[in-house]
């Protein structure tokens, strides 16, 4: 319900405002309107000018950085700093890009169908210790991940899954949110007539759930494909504790250890700040409708 | 039981992943890595010895854990509600027509959540950094953004740069999710702009606020990159300037006492109190909201 009716008022008002004249809400006064648009423009600078400086900076050496206008260009080195930084990180650098798509991708993907499944299960279907089952994951939506990942640390050490991709992978894949909102959408857009008509049919609970009820929760699908996918790139101490290998880094843990362990050229360390986020800038823009909704459906049921 | 099919495969990672953690913790807490002793001075190889409740004994004595808790507490009471605060009023700005694209300043004060807080703190440091900063010569003389004094402060504007649009999202969804004949209807009572925000929009956002909230005193709690960045640059700042980084550097050894029984019972420690000051908050809401 929430979804909906969320994107359906912001139709209505993107109408609205389209025409210029808002009949819904209030008109403001043109005072109220200055401050409103100043304030605006202040934390539009806010947020967007440490982006535009690691751009800047990405394209300077140290000489410039220290003795140029910092929000504007110097002597162009993006070649020189590309350079340095394929040479300090060894020529790894694409490499960890790669592990952050991979692992991102992998653990977006086993997610989102567990996820998925569990929340059509939750919504659709009686079973015993249903209610405890939801209870515990819920109380999984509040639980600082953080403080399990040491505990996580010493499990995978005894498992021997630790400095292997598995390590990463099955924690990140864990996303008791992607429940919660696969649950509601399951709950608003899977008709259960439409599950009994197949039944009736005659399909099996896997072809129903694979070819009618997957394709209905497209959306709630992609959204938690893209939580799980920011959360796992994002991810710092799970990595940094469970993985050493040079080989196995993702790229935000080979970063950091490019930036801790010299004193580089620190253009170069801010191109591969640059390089490092473009691709989950590009997948975020291209997507962000999806976040939308799933932000929606947690603000209006939480 | 078709239903527990389709729950397994989600059920059995999060057994993994969640609670086998828990028990592992509280297992491991009650162990201590000792020494076997067969060494000159005691020492030998390190094996593990129930040692019962000494691990929370020692964390709960230790004053480094609660002046970590004190910095990490200090920090939430200031930076959570500035950036709650400043998320609600953007939302509500881009949500009453005064602009006509709102899009554009939803994108951008949303696009510091896509960068990872790791490589955000990489990036604020250099921005704090007098050499390289490009704003700090034209702060009076004498301001050090990274000194005992201001270094909460500047690791606070680093967690509100990134998550302020990530809030100001679920308050405009809330916000956007009310029907629009309420306003009318105050509209045609006589409330003006400013009474419909305050009387009319942030009560119904009050839900929206209470989960922003909790989520944030939960991440506070765990608060690690930022003051690993800013310590890799400042090492007065110890090694266990926050409970997390404590945790961290206790379980490689870095610390004394070591190992993983004391990590585990800081872990369990932490968890505790982010539970309390989480359902502390949650009950204080809910019987203002009862008042009200």
């Amino acid at each position: 319900m929430s979804a909906t009716t969320t994107d359906r008022s912001a139709a209505r008002r993107a109408r609205a405002s389209a025409s210029g004249a808002p009949s819904t809400a209030v008109a403001p006064k043109p005072m109220a309107r200055a401050l409103g648009i100043t304030a605006l423009i202040v934390a539009t600078v806010y947020f967007l000018a440490p982006v535009f400086w690691v751009f800047v900076a990405s394209t300077k050496n140290n000489r410039d950085l220290t003795s140029t206008f910092g929000f504007w260009f110097g002597e162009w080195n993006l070649g020189t700093n590309y350079e340095s930084l394929m040479a300090w990180t060894q020529g790894m650098f694409w490499h960890w890009v790669g592990n952050s798509v991979f692992y991102s991708l992998t653990a977006g993907v086993i997610g989102t169908l567990f996820a998925v499944m569990a929340g059509y299960a939750i919504a659709k279907f009686a079973f015993p210790g249903k209610k405890i089952a939801v209870g515990v994951i819920m109380a999984g939506l509040l639980m600082p991940v953080a403080l399990l990942t040491v505990p996580l640390y010493l499990e995978f050490h005894t498992l021997g899954l630790v400095d292997t991709a598995w390590a990463i992978i099955i924690p990140s894949a864990v996303s008791p949110f992607g429940v919660f909102l696969g649950m509601v959408y399951a709950q608003n857009s899977v008709p259960t007539e439409l599950l009994e008509a197949a039944r009736i049919d005659g399909a099996g609970e896997s072809r129903i759930f694979f070819t009618i009820v997957l394709r209905l929760l497209g959306p709630a699908m992609v959204t938690i494909f893209l939580f799980i996918f920011v959360a796992t790139w994002n991810n710092f101490l799970l990595p940094l504790l469970m993985v050493s290998s040079q080989d196995l880094k993702p790229v935000t843990l080979g970063l950091f250890g490019m930036m801790s362990y010299f004193a580089p050229n620190k253009g170069a360390v801010m191109l591969g700040a640059l390089l490092g986020v473009i691709p989950l800038i590009a997948l975020f823009f291209s997507l962000q409708r999806y976040w939308r909704s799933g932000l929606a459906a947690g603000a209006v049921k939480g | 039981m078709t239903g527990w099919v389709f729950m397994l495969p989600f059920a059995v990672l999060f057994i993994l992943v969640f609670l086998i953690p828990i028990i592992v913790s509280v297992r491991s807490s009650l162990f201590a890595q000792q020494p076997a002793g067969e060494g000159l001075y005691g020492g030998g190889e390190l094996v593990d010895t129930f040692v019962g409740f000494d691990n929370f004994a020692l964390a709960i004595g230790s004053s480094s854990f609660w002046r970590g808790m004190g910095r990490v507490v200090l920090y939430a009471a200031v930076q959570i509600p500035t950036m709650i605060i400043a998320a609600l009023v953007l939302a509500l700005l881009l949500d009453s027509f005064i602009v006509r694209r709102p899009a554009f300043f939803r994108l951008a004060s949303f696009l510091p959540f896509a960068i990872p807080g790791i490589i955000a703190a990489m990036i604020w440091l250099y921005l704090y950094t007098p050499e390289v900063s490009p704003f700090m010569q034209y702060l009076p003389d004498g301001v050090d953004l990274m000194a005992p004094g201001t270094v909460l402060l500047s690791m606070g504007n680093m967690t509100t740069w990134t998550y302020t649009g990530y809030n100001m999202l679920i308050f405009l969804a809330a916000l956007q999710a009310v029907p629009g004949e309420l306003y009318e209807a105050a509209r045609l009572d006589g409330a003006n702009g400013w009474q419909i925000a305050t009387k009319v929009k942030i009560p119904l956002v009050r839900g929206a606020a209470l989960l922003a909230v909790l989520l944030s005193i939960i991440g506070t709690i765990q608060l690690f990159n930022e003051p690993v960045i800013m310590e890799s640059a400042n090492p007065w700042m110890g090694k266990d300037f926050t409970p997390m980084m404590l945790t961290y550097n206790s379980l490689l050894g870095a610390i004394s006492p070591s190992g993983s029984g004391i990590a585990s019972a800081y872990s369990l420690l932490m968890a505790f109190i982010a539970g309390i000051l989480a359902i502390g908050y949650a009950l204080l809401q809910r019987r203002k909201g009862d008042a009200a």
